[in-house]
C-alpha cells in the first residue's frame, strides 16, 4: 500500500539492474542526498558536527571498508584500528612534509598508502582462513600501533608522541584545524562518504564484487570456475584498506584534530568497527551506515536523554548506557542475526503487502 | 527517528543550559572506564569546593557557580562531545584531567576563546604564555615534577647522581612520554643513565617483563609515570620482586591511596611527588563538613574527602575560583566571561597568606602568573606512604625545579609548536 512497485515498469536491462529499481526507493535516496547536501549544512552547529554527524560519517566509511573485506570477500579482519592509524599517520606525514598540496589529495594518498600496507598484511590470507586469519590481522593491529609509538619519525619527534593536524584549507575554507566551521567539516566527510559508498556499491555488483562473493561462499569452488584467489583476496584487502585508510585520515585530520595511536586506534577501535559491520549487516552498503549510526548515535542519544533530560548522575548514566547498548546488540542479533540491513529488507517486504498481507 | 533524536537533543540542551547569570565551570570528569577509580575522587573534590563556595559565600562575588558534569571516560572522542555540548552554555574554563583530551582542546580553546586550566598535567610547554595564550598549567607541570624528583634523589645522594642508574616506568601514551626528554637532559647534567620502560596503556596490569628487567638491571631508582590500574600493578610487582619501596618514586598521578592500598603493608615507604597537601587537618574541612558534607550536598556523599586526588580536585577548583575572583576584580563586574577569566588567570597571584585565608595554610605553593609564565613556579614536594597509619606523609618542603634545564626545553617545544601552527608570539 505505502510501498508499491505496481506500475513501475522497466523496458531495458540497464533500468532493471539499477541500484534502486523502485521509484519510491529512488526518490527516498535523492531526497536523503538533497537533505544531506543542501539542508543540513545550513543548519548544522558545532555540537551536531563534532559529536554526531562527522563521527557517524567517518565510522560509516570505516565500516564500509571492513564490510568489503569481511562481508563481501569473507576475510575476517581485526586490524581495522591499525589500518586507520596508517591512514592518520600518512596524512600527518604528508601534510606536514608537503604543505602546499591540497589536504584532500593527501587524504586520498593516505588511503593509497593504507591499501599497500593492507595488501602486505593480506598476503597470509592466501594460506590461512577464518579464525587463523583473524589472528594474523590482530598481529597487524598490534604491530602497527607499536610501530607508530616506537618510531619518532612518524610523529615528527614531538615530545609526547601526539600528532596534531595542521590547518589546511580547500578553496579558501578551513577543512582541518581548529578554525574549521561545522558545515565545512561535515561536507568534507559527506563528500568522501557518499563518493566511497557509490564506489563500493558499483564495485560489489560488478565482476570484482562477484569474485569476492564467490571466494566468500566457497573458495575452492570459486577457484574451479576460474576466480584467481590471489587477485580476488588481495584486491579485497587493497580496496578495504583504502576505505579504512581514508576513514583514519578523516578521523584524525577533520574529526579529532589530534590523535595518539594507542588511544585512538587501539584494538577497541577494531572491535567497534567489526561490531558495526555485524550489527549493520554483513555484505550490505546500507548496513554499514546503519551499523555506524547504531553504535555512534545511540550512545550520544542515551547520554543526552539520561543526563540532560532525566538529570541522572553522569557515572550512573554511563554505566546504564553501556548496559542498554549491550542489551540492544544482543536483542538485535537474536531477533535478526543478519543485522539491521536484513531488518530493513524485511520491513520493506512487509510494507509492500501492508495492510493486506494475505 | 532522526527528528525525534533532534528534538530530544534540543530538549536535553535546553534542560542542561543553566541560568545565564551564573558562572559556569564544566567538570569534564571520568567516573567510569579504566581510570574511573582515580577520576571519581578528583571530580568529587572539584564539585565540593564549588558547592562550598555556593553554600557558604553565595558563590564567587555574589554569583553562584554552576558545575555541569560530563562523563568522558578518559576517552578523547567523548571528551570532544563533552566539550562541544558544554561550551555553548557559557563555560568559563575547562579542566579535563586527561593529557590526551588536553592536546585535543588546546587548538580548539584558542579559537573558541575559553581558557584551559591543566594543573599538573597536559602539555608542559603550555607554560610559555607567549605561545599558548589560552592555556594555564600552574602550579607545576610534568617536567617540574621530573626535576623535583631528581633533586630529591640528589639530596639523598649528597648532591651527586654520577654513575647511578635510573629506570623510568611509564604509561605508553602522550602523558607517559612527556618527561623522557627532560630526564634525558637531567641525566646528561647529573651523570645518571636512564632506562626507559614503557607499559602499554591498554594492558596496564601486564608488567611482568618490565619488572623482570628491573630485577635484572637493578637500577638505583625507579621513577614511575603511571595512571589508573597501572600504578597498583606496578607497586604490587615491585613488592613481588622485592624492589626497595623507598627507591621507587612516582609522579603525582602515581601517588594516591587507591594506588598503594592494594599492595597492603608491602607498599610501605613508596614515595611520590605532589604539589599540594593531603588529609583533613586543614581549617577548610570544618566549613566543608558544616556546609557540604553534613547537609548531604557532597558529591557522592563525601566518601573520598581528604584523599590525595580529592585534595587535588579541590585545589584545581580553588585556583579556578581565585582566577574568577581576580577576573571580577579586574573587570569590575561579577558576571565575567571566558575572556575576562583568561585575564584573571594571567594576573593571578596566590600568596601563602591568601591560602591561609582560604583555610588551607601551606597547602600549595605560591602561584604568580604573568603573560610569559602560565605555569607558576613549578614547585613540588615529595610525600611518602605510611602503610601502618594508612596515610601519606610529606617528607620534603616545596622545592624549586631546575629551571636552567627546563626553560630551554619549554622554549624549544613551544616555539616548534608556534611555527607549526603559525602563531605569532605575544608579550
Amino acid at each position: 500500500m505505502l510501498y508499491r512497485e505496481a506500475g513501475d515498469f522497466k523496458t531495458s536491462y540497464r533500468e532493471d539492474s539499477q541500484t534502486f529499481p523502485l521509484r519510491l526507493d529512488r526518490w527516498g535516496y535523492y531526497a536523503t542526498l538533497a537533505v544531506a547536501f543542501l539542508v543540513i549544512p545550513l543548519v548544522i552547529n558545532d555540537y551536531w558536527a563534532n559529536a554526531v554527524l562527522v563521527p557517524f560519517l567517518v565510522y560509516s566509511i570505516a565500516a564500509l571498508g571492513l564490510n568489503i573485506l569481511t562481508g563481501y570477500a569473507g576475510q575476517v579482519s581485526l586490524g581495522t584500528g591499525g589500518f586507520m592509524a596508517v591512514g592518520a599517520y600518512a596524512t600527518y606525514k604528508l601534510s606536514t612534509s608537503f604543505p602546499d598540496i591540497s589536504i584532500l589529495i593527501h587524504i586520498l594518498l593516505a588511503g593509497g598508502i593504507t591499501a599497500v600496507v593492507g595488501m602486505l598484511f593480506g598476503l597470509p590470507s592466501l594460506r590461512i582462513k577464518g579464525f587463523y586469519l583473524a589472528v594474523a590481522t590482530l598481529a597487524a593491529q598490534f604491530f602497527l600501533v607499536w610501530l607508530f609509538n616506537k618510531v619518532p619519525w612518524f610523529y615528527n619527534y614531538s615530545a609526547s608522541g601526539q600528532i596534531t593536524a595542521p590547518e589546511r584549507t580547500v578553496l579558501g575554507w578551513f577543512v582541518t584545524g581548529p578554525q574549521t566551521s561545522a558545515p565545512a567539516k561535515y561536507l568534507v566527510c559527506l563528500v568522501f562518504a557518499v563518493g566511497l559508498a557509490w564506489i563500493a556499491r558499483n564495485l560489489t555488483r560488478g565482476t570484482v564484487g562477484r569474485k569476492w562473493m564467490a571466494i566468500r561462499d566457497m573458495d575452492i569452488a570459486a577457484e574451479i570456475i576460474g576466480v584467481n584467489p590471489l587477485t580476488a583476496k588481495l584486491t579485497a584487502f587493497a580496496v578495504s584498506s583504502f576505505f579504512v585508510g581514508v576513514a583514519g585520515a578523516l578521523f584524525f585530520s577533520v574529526y579529532l584534530g589530534a590523535a595518539e595511536v594507542g588511544e585512538a586506534f587501539g584494538i577497541n577501535k577494531s572491535f567497534l568497527i567489526l561490531f558495526m559491520v555485524i550489527i549493520g549487516g554483513l555484505g550490505s552498503i546500507f548496513g554499514s551506515f546503519a551499523g555506524a549510526a547504531f553504535l555512534v548515535l545511540l550512545p550520544v542519544l542515551l547520554k543526552n536523554v539520561l543526563v540532560g533530560t532525566l538529570g541522572w548522575p553522569t557515572d550512573l548514566a554511563a554505566h546504564i548506557e553501556l548496559m542498554i547498548v549491550g542489551a540492544l546488540i544482543v536483542v538485535f542479533l537474536i531477533v535478526e542475526p543478519h543485522g539491521l540491513a536484513q531488518l530493513w529488507r524485511l520491513t520493506k517486504e512487509k510494507l509492500r503487502l501492508w495492510p493486506f498481507p494475505h | 527517528m532522526t527528528l525525534r533524536f533532534a528534538s530530544l537533543v534540543a530538549a536535553a540542551i535546553l534542560a542542561a543550559a543553566p541560568a545565564l547569570a551564573d558562572l559556569v565551570v564544566p567538570n569534564l570528569s571520568y567516573r567510569t572506564g579504566p581510570y574511573g577509580a582515580n577520576g571519581t575522587q578528583y571530580a568529587d573534590g572539584f564539585n565540593d569546593y564549588f558547592t562550598l563556595l555556593n553554600e557558604r559565600d553565595g558563590g564567587i562575588g555574589g554569583q553562584k557557580v554552576q558545575v555541569p558534569e560530563c562523563e568522558t571516560a578518559y576517552n578523547t572522542e567523548k571528551g570532544v562531545e563533552c566539550y562541544e555540548s558544554t561550551k555553548g552554555t557559557g563555560a568559563l574554563v575547562y579542566n579535563p584531567l586527561s593529557t590526551g583530551i588536553t592536546y585535543q582542546l588546546i587548538p580548539k580553546v584558542s579559537v573558541d576563546k575559553i581558557p584551559l586550566y591543566t594543573p599538573g598535567y597536559g602539555r608542559t610547554s603550555a607554560k610559555n604564555g607567549k605561545v599558548f595564550e589560552w592555556v594555564f598549567n600552574a602550579p607545576a607541570n610534568y617536567w617540574d615534577g621530573a626535576s623535583v624528583i631528581v633533586k630529591h634523589l640528589l639530596d639523598l645522594n649528597g648532591g651527586s647522581l654520577d654513575g647511578k642508574k635510573i629506570a623510568l616506568l611509564y604509561h605508553n601514551s602522550a602523558y607517559g612520554k612527556e618527561p623522557i626528554r627532560t630526564l634525558q637532559e637531567l641525566g646528561k647534567k647529573h651523570g645518571f643513565t636512564l632506562t626507559e620502560l614503557p607499559v602499554d596503556a591498554a594492558a596496564g596490569q601486564e608488567q611482568k617483563s618490565q619488572w623482570l628487567q628491573i630485577r635484572r638491571e637493578k637500577p638505583d631508582y625507579v621513577i614511575m609515570w603511571g595512571w589508573g590500574v597501572m600504578n597498583q600493578a606496578a607497586i604490587q610487582e615491585a613488592a613481588n620482586v622485592r624492589y626497595p619501596m623507598d627507591q621507587f618514586i612516582g609522579i603525582w598521578w602515581a601517588g594516591s591511596e587507591v594506588d598503594v592500598k592494594p599492595a597492603g603493608a608491602a607498599a610501605n615507604g613508596y614515595k611520590s611527588a605532589t604539589f599540594h597537601g593531603v588529609g583533613t587537618e586543614y581549617p577548610i574541612y570544618a566549613d566543608l563538613n558544616k556546609f557540604v558534607v553534613e547537609p548531604g550536598k557532597a558529591s557522592q556523599g563525601g566518601e573520598h574527602v581528604g584523599s590525595v586526588l580529592y585534595s587535588r580536585g579541590m585545589y584545581a577548583a580553588l585556583v579556578i575560583a581565585e582566577a574568577i575572583r581576580k577576573a571580577q576584580e579586574l573587570s569590575g563586574t561579577p558576571t565575567v566571561n571566558a575572556a575576562q577569566v583568561r585575564d584573571g588567570f594571567e594576573a593571578l597571584e596566590i600568596t601563602p597568606e591568601r591560602l591561609t585565608e582560604l583555610g588551607l595554610p601551606d597547602f600549595g605553593p605560591e602561584i604568580t602568573m604573568t603573560c610569559e609564565n602560565h605555569g607558576g613556579s613549578g614547585m613540588a614536594r615529595i610525600q611518602q606512604w605510611d602503610a601502618a597509619a594508612g596515610k601519606w606523609t610529606l617528607i620534603s618542603e616545596f622545592t624549586e625545579p631546575d629551571q636552567e634545564v627546563l626553560q630551554p626545553l619549554i622554549d624549544a617545544d613551544s616555539e616548534a609548536f608556534a611555527k607549526e601552527a603559525g602563531i605569532t608570539l605575544r608579550c
